[in-house]
């Protein structure tokens, strides 16, 4: 009883320190699950895979670095993809301290693939307003991205000579941390008729299965286990993968944390009826 | 003759009406009224940041001045908020463009912003932890319900569900396709209509709160 009473009260900070040795000694010795490639990121794959050569696929960079673990990975992925495959993508940026991530992973993929800036990808950057940005591109993007991040008028790039807006670009993909995934299904998906695939942040991931169970969006990739099916599906296991077996050890560990929790409330429980049934 | 209160309500009428009717016929005149509408909703929305940016300095230095409960962590704010604007200010002279790789900006932002923000978000863990095993408790049936749900997706997610029995994710798969499916759509139904119902409000001139 001493035990379950300890166990009830147990200082949060032995809880804490348990949970930084589950998470830090898997990605320390990296022990190898089997992952399996579950529909939605398979369909996501898919939209990508059969765009036709040469298509135009834009990025949106709806994220910051609080969520960089859990997009991050999927965006290196997504990008080798496309240059794998010859698209072009092209990167737009909604939320601004997202901006250097979406360019730290262009320029390293591209720099993997010889790619040539303004030639096979191109970077738009950051505009604040993204509703009307959204439904700004359905008729020209020029209108709102008539320069690129570093400042340069976008018609001194081939790769944006024939894109003018949503009729251009084959398939949108959001990267979302946030509500502004949403946002692009209502404007550029319903209004627009642009295909759209997500991927979101783990907790996000549940506010777009609806979008992709009615087909609004094509596929959806959620947190970092969808980036780890991503990135084998594109044979290029890398950090989300790597990152599978803490979140295994840490979820299993949360899961333990909930059973012995009860196990203590229903003893403590028993314990203080009893105590009451004898006063009586 | 439109006067006082009168002119925002108007505003609100007209452009609340104009954009809903651009949304269903983007065709002349409408079409053109949207464009502005949206470039001058962008060109606000610049301007909020800027207001964001004043009410946080105020609160700060307010906090520093009255020496307020932690006003120490305050000064530290207004540090930090003052080093990367004359940071980011020095990188754009210098580079044309304070977030080019190599500028001063983009050191900080690698190796104090990413670091920071990352932090953040990955208290969750500690605190989702503790929190799991203080508060998720099996009270009654609604919350047992809620609690074997919530221990099979999590199980579930991770690759560790697949070597016990490859049924478990699939299983996991359906309770998000399905029962938290059909909750979260009648919730959404329910926010979005209420978002009519105010957005209606609003444009009829009959939710008047935001004037005051």
């Amino acid at each position: 009883m001493n035990i379950i009473k300890k166990l009830a009260n147990i200082d949060r900070r032995i809880i804490f320190i348990v949970i930084a040795i589950v998470v830090i000694i898997p990605l320390i010795f990296k022990p190898k699950f089997p992952i399996v490639v579950s529909e939605p990121v398979q369909k996501a794959y898919d939209a990508v895979n059969n765009l036709p050569e040469g298509a135009n696929v834009m990025i949106s960079i709806d994220y910051d670095a609080a969520s960089m673990p859990e997009l991050q990975p999927y965006l290196e992925a997504l990008l080798s993809h496309c240059f794998m495959k010859d698209f072009h993508p092209i990167l737009i940026v909604q939320w601004q301290l997202g901006a250097p991530l979406g360019t730290q992973a262009l320029e390293k993929i591209a720099a993997e693939y010889n790619k040539e800036y303004g030639i096979d990808y191109i970077n738009l950057g950051y505009r604040p307003g993204y509703v009307a940005q959204m439904v700004g591109i359905g008729r020209e993007i020029r209108t709102y991205f008539n320069s690129d991040y570093k400042g340069d008028l976008i018609e001194k790039y081939p790769v944006m000579n024939n894109i003018h807006n949503y009729d251009d670009i084959d398939l949108l993909i959001g990267l979302e941390a946030g509500a502004t995934g949403q946002v692009w299904v209502q404007y550029a998906g319903a209004r627009f008729d642009q295909r759209i695939v997500l991927a979101l942040t783990a907790v996000s991931a549940p506010d777009a299965y609806f979008f992709f169970q009615s087909g609004q969006i094509e596929g959806l990739v959620g947190g970092m286990k969808g980036a780890a099916e991503y990135e084998i599906l594109v044979d290029k296991p890398d950090m989300a993968v790597a990152g599978m077996a803490a979140q295994s050890f840490a979820h299993m560990l949360i899961i333990l944390f909930i059973v012995f929790g009860n196990i203590a409330y229903f003893v403590d429980k028993r314990k203080k009826n009893k105590a009451k049934g004898g006063i009586k | 003759m439109i006067k006082g209160k009168g002119i925002p309500l108007a505003i609100s009428f007209l452009t609340g009406t104009i954009i809903i009717i651009a949304f269903f016929i983007p065709h002349a005149p409408f079409g053109s009224f949207e464009e502005i509408s949206l470039r001058w909703y962008s060109i606000i929305a610049g301007f909020t940041m800027l207001l964001g940016v004043d009410s946080l300095l105020r609160l700060h230095t307010n906090k520093i001045k009255r020496k307020e409960n932690h006003w120490a962590y305050s000064i530290v704010l207004l540090f930090g908020f003052l080093l990367i604007v004359i940071v980011g200010i020095i990188s754009t002279i210098r580079y044309g463009n304070a977030f080019l790789t190599g500028s001063g900006f983009m050191y900080m932002y690698d190796n104090m912003i990413i670091p920071l923000q990352s932090t953040m978000f990955s208290l969750l863990a500690f605190f989702i932890a503790s929190a799991a095993y203080r508060a998720f408790r099996a009270r009654n049936f609604d919350a047992t319900l809620l609690l074997i749900t919530a221990i099979i997706v999590m199980f579930g997610r991770v690759p560790i569900s697949e070597m016990i029995s490859p049924k478990i994710p699939i299983f996991t798969e359906w309770i998000m396709s399905v029962p938290q499916m059909a909750a979260k759509r009648g919730i959404i139904i329910g926010i979005a209509l209420g978002a009519i119902g105010v957005s209606l409000r609003i444009i009829l001139g009959i939710e008047r709160s935001y004037l005051s």
